[in-house]
């Protein structure tokens, strides 16, 4: 550390930090016209989370539904249009542009030792075309009525509903080249502008996740993007490509769809697995044991992750061959994320662990990604996968995987570099609580629907059959429990952001080079070019002990 | 502490835009943009290709109804316009300005050329009943239908990335006079002239797929 270090600076030292606005612009203006990377982040995560929220709520209805079974709550329809926005408002306005877009835009750059991202302008872009596609999907709430086809939009249903899943898939579309232009200008980042002594195995491992990560962005997407453009046209102009009736092929959707989307789960969770290897490596004050493995296996992730899609369609008329073909690479998959973990258990081995906010949000990943990850498992293998498809057993999978495994990192990550970012401290004890809350809330409210997925209960029913009341009631009081947690822990962060004490540049003692650089950072990232002589997790007081 | 004092650091970054303006960069992101560009019609291919397994001999059947004669005018057209793309770059590295913007005026006119004659081919073909939903198509076999389905979207989404691709140049024609673009600063005109070529690409494809396998 001691050789990246520049002098630190007295705490108050806000001015000429990027909080602070240039060029005479004043108020949101001079927020929504900065190219600054760093502003970016902050656009994207003030957009994010504001879609989270609305997700979240829409969650919350969807399980107070449950308290009783008959459907007294919602009509089918309004049921089968919530559960549709709230898949979409998740997966494709909070996920998988996520962590990249927000804390990768702010910390990427910081980390390799660049000033800014490759392409300033068109990561402005990248935001624009974010919100014009999110407002576009929302048009469909009030104009033609919301999609009511889940947030997969499987033909046949899509192509004959009357609902406006013309206008919401048109909307992702749009999304979608947001996710591409920021991906292109992530690799191009890396590749080009990392600072001098930075060599690829030089890189914090949060990068090389956004390295995979981007690469799967740019790679997976276009599918997506043309796969729903044929929604839109075929529903615009009534052509036959996916309709049985005209010769077309309904399953070819579906292939379609999951080569993308599967690839998109890796979007989802390779940038979480990145922050879980950073916060390890601060909190045990330890180098992160396996540096190249964890690396490699990011790509490695990335690479067979293409190849898994056919997982999803298991039960919609694939050869047999197929089948097993998909099974087996979907278990190959399972191997890398593997060594992710066994590496990162193995780092805390006989380090000097602090367990701080972000440590224990590290510690409530590691457990909720393994239940989802080896409950995975049991859907990837052919026959269980038969029984199960389809039911509350699938729907608690992606949200121990996605939620319990990503976004708990997610949180995770905010309270890591929050210091960093606006140069103040939250509660820690506060933070700490709202975990074990949100924690205990969370598998309260999934963990009751492995149960009831195996039972037998379908997933997207506005209704259930009365031996499932005490399950779906447990299920309901967690999804309480968790928003409180969810709640406290928001509230905790804004405060803390904007309100409470000021730090140093390093409050955790870390050795990347972001926390070389005054908290919050100056406009162009460092004061003086960084030059990179040590490995990333290189802590000096390690070696002495 | 460090020797850099706050106005001086705060004039350094209203010059932030100034990057150091990095050449390779710009082209690495442009052959990214195409790999995606590539990807988007791909999904057209697969699909081109599944159908085209399914009903082999209505695709044959069907792809003696297409204009070959459009087509091939199309293919030389665009042809052309990749030549006097890459004339045009070729001459604003030697400092020819006139000569490059020459050059790619033609270009930019060959594009249009393109999308006129794709205009007039539609137009007959609508006007003989064949369009997907037609009751001419209905009364062929069902993968007539199908058939084209693809022709219109495929050539359809093509045409749209020609029409996009004359307004990237005629920017750059902008550029060019304006005096942005020049022979020591050309990036943006190469880049330009990397995502016509990929047009024409596609279209390399789409021709025989279209127009001669019958």
């Amino acid at each position: 550390m001691a050789e990246l270090a520049i002098p630190p600076q007295e705490e108050s030292v806000v001015e000429g930090s990027y909080l602070e606005n240039l060029n005479g612009r004043k108020g949101i203006t001079a927020w929504i016209f900065s190219t600054d990377h760093k502003r970016i982040g902050i656009l994207y995560l003030i957009a994010l989370f504001s879609f989270f929220s609305v997700g979240v709520i829409l969650g919350i209805l969807l399980r107070l539904e449950m308290l009783s079974p008959g459907g007294k709550l919602f009509s089918p329809q309004a049921y089968n249009a919530l559960f549709t926005l709230h898949g979409v408002v998740m997966i494709f306005l909070f996920v998988i542009p996520g962590i990249p877009v927000t804390l990768g835009n702010f910390f990427l750059p910081i980390q390799i030792g660049a000033k800014d991202v490759a392409f300033p302008r068109l990561n402005l872009l990248s935001w624009y075309l974010y919100v014009i596609g999110s407002i576009v999907i929302l048009t469909a709430l009030f104009w033609r009525g919301l999609p009511d086809t889940g947030w997969t939009f499987y033909v046949p249903y899509s192509l004959r509903t009357t609902t406006g899943v013309t206008i919401a898939v048109f909307g992702v579309f749009i999304v979608g080249f947001s996710s591409i232009l920021t991906g292109l200008n992530f690799l191009t980042t890396i590749h080009r502008l990392r600072a001098p002594g930075m060599t690829w195995f030089k890189m914090p491992l949060f990068v090389w996740a956004l390295y995979a990560t981007a690469w799967v962005q740019i790679i997976a997407t276009p599918v997506l993007a043309i796969t729903l453009l044929l929604i839109v046209i075929s529903r615009v102009f009534g052509l036959g490509i996916f309709s049985a009736a005209a010769g077309g092929d309904p399953v070819l959707y579906q292939h379609l769809f999951w080569i993308y989307s599967h690839p998109a789960v890796y979007i989802m969770i390779l940038p979480p697995m990145g922050i879980v290897s950073e916060i390890i490596a601060t909190f045990t004050h330890r180098t992160i044991f396996g540096y190249k493995a964890i690396a490699m296996s990011s790509l490695a992730i990335a690479f067979i992750g293409y190849l898994v899609w056919g997982h999803h369609m298991f039960v919609a008329g694939m050869s047999q061959q197929a089948d097993f073909i998909f099974s087996f690479l979907t278990f190959l998959v399972a191997i890398p994320s593997g060594i992710k973990v066994f590496n990162w258990v193995a780092s805390m081995y006989k380090g000097s662990i602090d367990p701080q906010p972000p440590f224990l949000y590290v510690m409530a990943f590691m457990v909720l990604f393994c239940i989802g990850g080896l409950s995975g498992l049991v859907l990837g293998s052919l026959a269980t996968d038969v029984h199960l498809t389809a039911t509350y057993f699938v729907v608690a999978h992606f949200h121990y995987i996605i939620f319990g495994g990503g976004v708990f990192i997610f949180f995770g990550a905010l309270h890591y570099w929050l210091p960093k970012m606006f140069g103040r401290m939250y509660n820690k004890k506060i933070a700490s609580w709202a975990l074990v809350d949100m924690f205990m809330g969370f598998n309260l409210l999934y963990f009751p629907m492995f149960v009831m997925g195996y039972e037998g209960m379908p997933r997207r029913y506005f209704t259930y059959l009365p031996q499932f009341e005490t399950m779906q009631r447990i299920s309901v009081v967690g999804s309480w429990i968790l928003v409180a947690g969810l709640i406290v822990m928001f509230v905790n962060l804004i405060h803390g952001s904007m309100k409470g004490p000021r730090v140093g540049n390093n409050p955790w003692g870390g050795t990347t080079l972001e926390w070389s650089t005054p908290s919050p950072p100056p406009h162009e990232n460092f004061e003086t070019e960084p030059v990179v002589t040590q490995e990333p997790y290189y802590h000096e007081e390690a070696l002495t002990k | 502490m460090s020797d850099i004092t706050i106005p001086e650091a705060r004039q350094a970054a209203e010059h932030a835009p100034a990057h150091k303006k990095d050449t390779q960069g710009v082209k690495m992101g442009m052959w990214l943009f195409l790999m995606t560009e590539l990807l988007l019609f791909s999904g057209m291919f697969l699909l081109y290709s599944v159908y085209r397994y399914y009903y082999t001999k209505e695709f044959h059947q069907a792809g003696m109804e297409t204009h070959t004669m459009f087509g091939t005018v199309n293919t030389m057209v665009l042809l052309t316009s990749s030549l006097t793309m890459a004339l045009s770059i070729a001459a604003i590295e030697r400092g020819k300005k006139w000569l490059s913007v020459t050059f790619l005026s033609s270009t930019i006119v060959l594009g249009l050329g393109f999308l006129v004659i794709k205009y007039a081919e539609w137009s007959t073909e609508i006007a003989d009943g064949i369009y997907p939903g037609s009751p001419k198509l209905l009364q062929h076999p069902r993968g007539f239908e199908l058939f084209f389905a693809m022709y219109y979207l495929m050539t359809g989404l093509h045409g749209l990335h020609v029409l996009v691709g004359c307004g990237i140049l005629i920017t750059m024609l902008i550029f060019i006079i304006r005096g942005k673009i020049t022979q020591d600063d050309p990036v943006r005109l190469e880049a330009a002239g990397l995502y016509w070529h990929l047009i024409d690409i596609v279209w390399i494809f789409l021709f025989p797929l279209f127009y001669l396998v019958n």
